[in-house]
């Protein structure tokens, strides 16, 4: 005979230890779907900047830009049944004598379905480009696609394909 | 009369055994969840390996009461992130989005701003007073696994206070009376 702890705590372990093998399961089934190193060849994107709308410096001395972009993407072949949604932002990418790294997220978009998993689009920054100074005049700067796939239950995964580079204006606008 | 102090002795005896094995076995169970939250912590990096998502400001990518399993490593963070923080002066940890990382050249020191997917604005208003990025210190981990609905249970106890009081009675009164 056993007393009621014990049984508690075999109860209670053993559910752990069910959820944590179901958890595991289904990241494994996610990867075996998805190659992670094959990933970035199935999604199709482009992104083109059409207009500076706005370049400028701040009062405090940053630079301040708003863009006008044309985003193509086609990320279908991220959804698995295990899939609740996907996240995907484009990001601004570039080096400065201050910074080694700047990243800063200029548009994103959340897609709950696979039938709205391909689109095209017309956007302008829903963040604006802010310099942590005035760097930004003539500055080339990479236009990067994220994708988080967020699962129904398991491990989150993250990858990103570079889409295009452009310069900035010389001049503020 | 000598026979009925001896079956006294006896049970009496029993009970301390009974007694004895009833604490050895609640302190197993104690024991056990804490090699768990410490060897997570371990394998995880993290302070607090586990984390139970309290608002909606992440929806519909978290809801209230889903779990977070967190991890922190030697990788800087990266926008697209999604990293718990703690604010000075707020007691509760924050799970949002990473919108922008500057980092330094030499120092490869960060500065980071955050949001969450549900709000319009940006978290400066969340940050303290003056205060325009989070840095490494401020970073308890990232999200890298998800759980639903399993974060509610606690959520109910620290909410409902009475329902904790009453599962520990119930809990301690049968580990009190319950027989080999």
């Amino acid at each position: 005979m056993h007393s009621f702890a014990y049984r508690l705590n075999t109860l209670l372990t053993f559910s752990l230890l069910l959820l944590a093998v179901l958890f595991g399961a289904a990241s494994f089934l996610d990867a075996f779907n998805s190659p992670l190193s094959a990933s970035s060849s199935h999604v199709q994107a482009s992104a083109q900047v059409l207009k500076v709308n706005r370049f400028r410096r701040q009062l405090n001395g940053a630079d301040e830009v708003s863009l006008t972009f044309n985003v193509s993407l086609d990320v279908q072949p991220l959804f698995t049944w295990n899939t609740k949604q996907v996240f995907v932002f484009l990001a601004a990418e570039y080096e400065t004598p201050k910074n080694a790294l700047n990243q800063i997220s200029l548009w994103d978009h959340i897609i709950l379905d696979k039938d709205q998993a391909k689109f095209q689009t017309k956007v302008t920054t829903k963040y604006p480009l802010i310099d942590q100074g005035s760097n930004l005049r003539g500055r080339k700067v990479d236009l990067i696609l994220h994708w988080h796939v967020m699962p129904k239950t398991g491990r989150m995964i993250r990858d990103k394909l570079h889409l295009s580079d452009f310069h900035l204006p010389e001049a503020y606008t | 009369m000598g026979w009925v102090a001896d079956s006294l002795d006896s049970i009496r005896s029993c009970q301390i055994r009974h007694v004895l094995t009833q604490i050895v076995s609640l302190g197993m169970i104690v024991t056990s969840a804490l090699i768990v939250w410490k060897g997570l912590t371990y394998v995880t990096g993290s302070e607090s390996p586990v984390v139970v998502v309290l608002s909606g400001s992440m929806e519909p990518g978290f809801k209230r009461g889903d779990i977070l399993f967190l991890q922190m490593n030697k990788d800087p963070i990266r926008v697209g992130e999604i990293v718990v923080f703690n604010v000075d002066g707020r007691d509760i940890p924050i799970v949002h989005r990473v919108i922008k990382v500057h980092e330094r050249h030499n120092t490869g020191e960060i500065q980071i701003l955050t949001k969450g997917d549900n709000n319009n604005d940006d978290d400066r208003v969340l940050y303290a007073y003056g205060q325009l990025w989070l840095e490494q210190h401020h970073i308890m981990g990232r999200a890298v696994g998800f759980l639903p609905y399993v974060g509610w249970v606690t959520i109910i106890m620290t909410e409902k206070p009475i329902f904790k009081y009453l599962l520990i009675g119930a809990l301690g009164l049968l580990i009190i009376t319950s027989k080999e």
